[in-house]
C-alpha cells in the first residue's frame, strides 16, 4: 500500500511540474479554406484554457497555444471534431461533417480543387 | 445462406490478410541518429484504413490497392505524403517542425485582404502604389489615393497641402513609424520633407483612429513606413528631372554589419532654380528651392530574443524663394523694392525604437518609442516676417497582451509629449511650452468570423488643455461573404498653431487679429471635434474579374475650432467658434480589374464644409463640393526580366467658393465661386530588369491654368494683395523623366 502511494505521490507530483500555463502543440487539421480556418480556430477558443489558435490553410497545421491546467490536446481535438474538421488522430463524425458548408467539404476532391484554383 | 453471411463477413479480413504494408518510422530530430519513433499516425488519404508505429518505430497495416497516398504524421513534426505502388517494406524519416520556436519580429507586410477584416477602415497603400506617381515626396505621394485631397500648390511656398474627410492636414495625425512627424512648426511644409522614395508603403485610416498615438487626430491618421536596412536593397539610386528645371536625386546604402546589425545612409537632394512666369503676372510660377536631406538608420534584430531596435538620425536643409520675378533677396529683403519671400528651413531629428516579443508567448510583446525634434524656420513674406523654432520631445511605451485567448487583445501604455515653441509673428513675440502625459488602454475584439470591435481610451493631463478624456471607438461587421459594414466613433482635441498651420496667409497685405483673449492658445482655447463615420465595403466579381465598392459616410463635428475668417479681404480673424462647424463627406469608390494586368479606379466625392463665421454660416473657401476621380494602370506581362508600366489618373472637381472680396476696389474682386477643373496626369515606366527602370511622365497634359492666382500683382503692396486664391494649376504641363537603378 505504501508503495503505492509513494508511487501516486510521484507521478502527481511530475505531473503537476509539467503543468505548462503556455503549453504550445501542433496538430494537423483537414480543411480547404478561409471559412474552414474561422470555423477551426473558433472551435478551439470554445475550449477554456485556450490561448491562441492558429490554422494555416496550406499547411494544414494547427498551432495552438493553451493553459495544461485547464485543458489538453485531446479535449481541444473532441470540440474540433464536433465542428467537423479531422484531425491527424480523429475523425468527425458524419452529421459533425455534413454540418459544415458545402465551399468547406474538404473531404471531397472537386472541392479542394476548386480552391486549389482560387 | 447464413454460411454467405458469415464469409462475406469474414471478406474484409481475409482481403486484410492478404497484403500488408510494413516499414520503420525514424524521428530525425535525435541528433540525425535515426531512432525509431513512437507513436506516429499513419493513414491512407481519404480512408479510414490507419495504423500508428509501435516504441520501435515499426507498423504493419493493409495495403489498399488503388489508393496509394500514405500521409505519416506525428505532433511536432512535419507531415509527409508518400506514394505506396506495392506493398514493398519502407523506411521513413520524420522531421521536427522548428517553427513553433521561431518567432517572427519583422512582419509589418502590406496585407490588402486585411482591409476586410480590421474594424478600422484603413488602406493600405504599397510601395507599388507609390510609384505610379513618380512621386517627389509625401505629399505627392497621395496623388492617386481618392481617400485624400491633394491641393494645387499655392504660389507662394510651391507645397501640395493635403486633405482628408474634407478638412486640412493639421486635422491629420501624420506619423512615420506611429511617432507623430507633420506637427506644431513643420505642419505647412512638413509632407515635402518627407521624400518619397523613403517610404515603404502607406497606412490611411479614415475617422477617429487609434488612441495609442495620442489624443490629437480627428479626421483620420496617416503612417508612412520608412525603407529599413535589412528589407531595402543595398544600393538604390532615383534620379528625376522635370520639364520646368525640377532635379531630384536619392540615394539609398543599405549594409549588413552582422547577422544582428544593419544600417542605412538615405540621401536626397532637390533643386530648382529657373524662373518661370508663363502668365506674365510678373510673379514666379514656382517657387526656386533647394532641399538636403539625410537620414542614417540602424537597426538591430534578435529573433532568438524577440528583439528589435531602430535608431534613426535626420538632418534637413530647405531653402524657397518666390515672389516677384525681379526680386533680388541681397537688396530686396523687407523692402517694397519689389516683393519676395524666403523661406529657410533647418531641421534635426534624432529616434529610437525598441520592440520585444515574448519568444514564448507570442502575444506579449514591448514597445517603446522615443523622438527629439529641433525645426527651425526663418522667413518673411513680402514684409511680414515670420520665425519659429519648435523643439519637441514624444515618448511613448505600449505593451500588448490577451485577456483569457487571442480573440481578445489589449493594448495599454503611456505617452509623454513635450513642445516648446519661440515665434516671432505679426511683430510680436509668441512663446509658450506645452506638457503633456497620458495613459491609454485599447481593447479588440475578433470573433473570428462576423465581428471585430476596437474600443479605446485615453486620458491626459496637459498644461494647456487641461485634464480630459479621449474615447474612441470601430466596429466592423461582415454578415455576408467579402463584405464589411463599419462604423466609428471618436473625440479629438488640440492645439491649433495658428500662424504655423496658415503662414501661406502672411504672402497678403492682410491684417491679423486675433479676437480672444481667454485663452491659453494665443489667447484661444483648445479645438475639440467629435468625428462620426460610417462605411460599406463589398467585393464582387463582374464577368468573372474582381472587382469592389466602397461607400462611406463621415461628419465631423466641431465643439470648438479656432475659426480663420477671411470674409474680409483686408484682415484675417481667428477666434473661437460661435454655432456650427462641420465637415459631411461622402465617397463611392470602385476598384475593377477590367481584365489581366489592368485595373480601374474610380471615385466619387461629395463634401459639405461648413462654418458659422462673424458674417453667417459660409462653405468653407476653396473646398469643391464634388469631385471625380479616376485611375487606370496597366502592366505588360513580363517577358525577358522586363516589362512596361502605364498609369493614367483624371481629376476633375466642381467650383469653389471664393473669400468674400467685396471690400476690394472694382478690378481685385472676385466671382463668388470659381471655375471647375479637370486635370490629367500619365506615366510610362519601362522596367528593363529588377534592376534598372527608367520612367517618362506628364503632369498636368491638357495644360490647365488658372488665370489669375495672385490677386493684385501689379500692386503688391497695395491693400488687395493676396496670393491665397488657387483653385486650380498655376504652372501649365509639365513633363519629367527619370531612372531607378537598384541593386540587390
Amino acid at each position: 500500500m505504501k508503495k503505492i502511494v509513494l508511487v501516486l505521490l510521484m507521478l502527481t507530483t511530475t505531473i503537476t511540474f509539467a503543468q505548462d500555463k503556455n503549453k504550445r502543440a501542433s496538430v494537423e487539421v483537414d480543411g480547404v479554406c478561409m471559412m474552414c480556418k474561422s470555423r477551426i480556430e473558433k472551435a478551439c477558443f470554445k475550449t477554456k484554457g485556450v490561448k491562441s489558435a492558429v490554422w494555416n490553410v496550406d499547411t494544414h497545421e494547427l498551432k495552438l497555444i493553451f493553459d495544461e491546467n485547464k485543458t489538453n490536446l485531446e479535449t481541444i481535438q473532441q470540440n474540433i471534431i464536433a465542428v467537423g474538421h479531422d484531425t491527424k488522430t480523429l475523425k468527425a463524425s458524419d452529421d459533425a461533417y455534413a454540418s459544415v458548408h458545402a465551399c468547406c467539404k474538404y473531404r471531397d476532391e472537386e472541392v479542394i480543387d476548386d480552391h486549389k484554383k482560387e | 445462406m447464413k454460411k454467405l453471411v458469415i464469409l462475406l463477413s469474414f471478406m474484409p479480413f481475409l482481403m486484410a490478410a492478404q497484403e500488408q504494408l510494413k516499414g520503420v518510422v525514424y524521428d530525425a530530430s535525435i541528433d540525425n541518429t535515426n531512432q525509431p519513433l513512437f507513436g506516429a499516425n499513419l493513414i491512407w488519404s481519404g480512408t479510414k484504413v490507419g495504423a500508428s508505429t509501435d516504441i520501435d518505430g515499426k507498423f504493419s497495416l493493409p495495403f489498399v490497392d488503388g489508393n496509394n497516398k500514405l500521409i505519416i504524421s506525428y505532433v511536432g513534426f512535419k507531415s509527409d505524403t508518400l506514394t505506396i505502388t506495392s506493398a514493398k517494406p519502407i523506411q521513413h524519416v520524420l522531421r521536427p517542425t522548428n517553427d513553433l520556436d521561431e518567432v517572427v519580429v519583422n512582419s509589418r507586410k502590406i496585407a490588402t485582404s486585411r482591409s476586410y477584416l480590421k474594424a478600422e477602415n484603413t488602406m493600405f497603400v504599397s510601395s507599388d502604389e507609390l510609384l505610379k506617381a513618380a512621386c517627389c515626396n509625401l505629399s505627392e505621394s497621395f496623388e492617386t489615393n481618392p481617400s485624400i485631397d491633394v491641393n494645387f500648390s499655392d504660389a507662394v511656398s510651391g507645397t501640395k497641402q493635403i486633405k482628408m474627410l474634407g478638412l486640412a492636414s493639421p486635422y491629420i495625425l501624420i506619423a512615420t513609424e506611429n511617432i507623430p512627424a507633420i506637427r506644431g512648426a513643420s505642419q505647412a511644409y512638413g509632407l515635402s520633407f518627407i521624400p518619397g522614395t523613403w517610404v515603404e508603403s502607406i497606412q490611411i485610416t479614415k475617422g477617429a483612429g487609434s488612441v495609442v498615438n495620442g489624443f490629437e487626430s480627428i479626421a483620420g491618421q496617416i503612417n508612412a513606413e520608412l525603407v529599413k536596412p535589412t528589407t531595402d536593397d543595398a544600393l538604390f539610386v532615383n534620379l528625376y528631372g522635370g520639364s520646368n528645371g525640377r532635379l531630384e536625386l536619392n540615394t539609398h546604402i543599405n549594409t549588413t554589419l552582422s547577422d544582428k546589425w544593419s544600417t542605412g545612409l538615405y540621401v536626397h537632394g532637390n533643386t530648382h532654380q529657373e524662373k518661370h512666369d508663363d502668365n506674365n503676372d510678373g510673379f514666379l510660377d514656382m517657387p526656386l528651392y533647394k532641399q538636403i536631406n539625410v537620414m542614417n538608420r540602424w537597426q538591430f534584430t534578435n529573433p532568438e530574443k524577440g528583439i528589435v531596435t531602430f535608431f534613426n538620425l535626420r538632418y534637413l536643409d530647405d531653402a524657397k524663394q518666390s515672389g516677384q520675378i525681379n526680386f533680388n533677396p541681397n537688396t530686396d529683403k523687407l523692402t517694397t523694392n519689389a516683393w519676395g519671400s524666403e523661406i529657410d528651413t533647418k531641421r534635426y531629428e534624432l529616434s529610437a525604437k525598441l520592440g520585444y516579443v515574448n519568444p514564448e508567448i507570442p502575444w506579449q510583446s514591448l514597445g517603446v518609442q522615443f523622438a527629439f525634434s529641433n525645426h527651425e524656420q526663418e522667413s518673411y513674406f513680402g514684409l511680414n516676417q515670420y520665425n519659429i523654432e519648435h523643439t519637441s520631445i514624444y515618448s511613448n511605451v505600449i505593451y500588448n497582451s490577451i485577456i483569457d485567448d487571442s480573440r481578445h487583445k489589449i493594448k495599454t501604455g503611456v505617452n509623454f509629449t513635450y513642445d516648446a515653441y519661440n515665434e516671432f509673428a505679426i511683430m510680436q513675440d509668441f512663446g509658450r511650452t506645452e506638457r503633456s502625459f497620458g495613459g491609454f488602454f485599447e481593447y479588440a475584439f475578433d470573433d473570428l468570423e462576423y465581428f471585430t470591435l476596437t474600443a479605446g481610451l485615453r486620458a491626459d493631463t496637459h498644461n494647456l488643455l487641461g485634464q480630459f478624456i479621449t474615447p474612441r471607438l470601430h466596429m466592423r461587421y461582415s454578415p455576408w461573404g467579402k463584405s464589411a459594414f463599419r462604423a466609428s466613433v471618436g473625440r479629438g482635441k488640440r492645439s491649433a498653431n495658428i500662424f504655423a498651420e496658415n503662414q501661406n496667409l502672411f504672402a497678403s497685405s492682410r491684417n491679423f487679429s486675433i479676437l480672444n483673449n481667454n485663452g491659453n492658445i494665443y489667447g484661444l482655447d483648445p479645438e475639440i471635434a467629435w468625428n462620426y463615420g460610417l462605411s460599406y465595403l463589398q467585393g464582387f466579381n463582374l464577368f468573372g474579374r474582381k472587382a469592389d465598392i466602397t461607400l462611406d459616410f463621415y461628419r465631423t463635428d466641431f465643439k470648438n475650432q479656432v475659426v480663420v475668417d477671411l470674409e474680409n479681404a483686408q484682415e484675417v480673424n481667428f477666434y473661437n467658434l460661435e454655432g456650427d462647424s462641420y465637415a459631411n463627406s461622402f465617397q463611392a469608390e470602385l476598384n475593377y480589374n477590367v481584365f489581366s494586368h489592368f485595373d480601374l479606379r474610380t471615385a466619387y466625392k461629395f463634401y459639405d464644409v461648413k462654418t458659422e463665421y462673424k458674417s453667417g454660416k459660409l462653405i468653407k473657401p476653396l473646398t469643391p463640393k464634388h469631385r471625380f476621380f479616376a485611375n487606370a494602370s496597366y502592366e505588360t506581362e513580363i517577358r525577358n526580366n522586363s516589362m512596361w508600366k502605364f498609369d493614367l489618373t483624371y481629376n476633375w472637381l466642381s467650383q469653389q467658393r471664393f473669400a468674400s472680396t467685396l471690400n476690394n476696389p472694382n478690378q481685385y474682386r472676385l466671382d463668388d465661386f470659381s471655375n471647375t477643373v479637370a486635370t490629367l496626369n500619365a506615366q510610362v515606366t519601362k522596367v528593363f530588369s529588377p534592376k534598372f527602370e527608367v520612367y517618362l511622365g506628364g503632369e498636368n497634359l491638357t495644360n490647365v491654368k488658372q488665370d489669375n492666382p495672385i490677386v493684385s500683382a501689379d500692386n503688391p503692396f497695395g491693400t488687395s494683395f493676396d496670393t491665397n486664391f488657387v483653385y486650380g494649376p498655376v504652372f501649365g504641363s509639365m513633363y519629367y523623366a527619370g531612372l531607378r537603378y537598384k541593386l540587390k
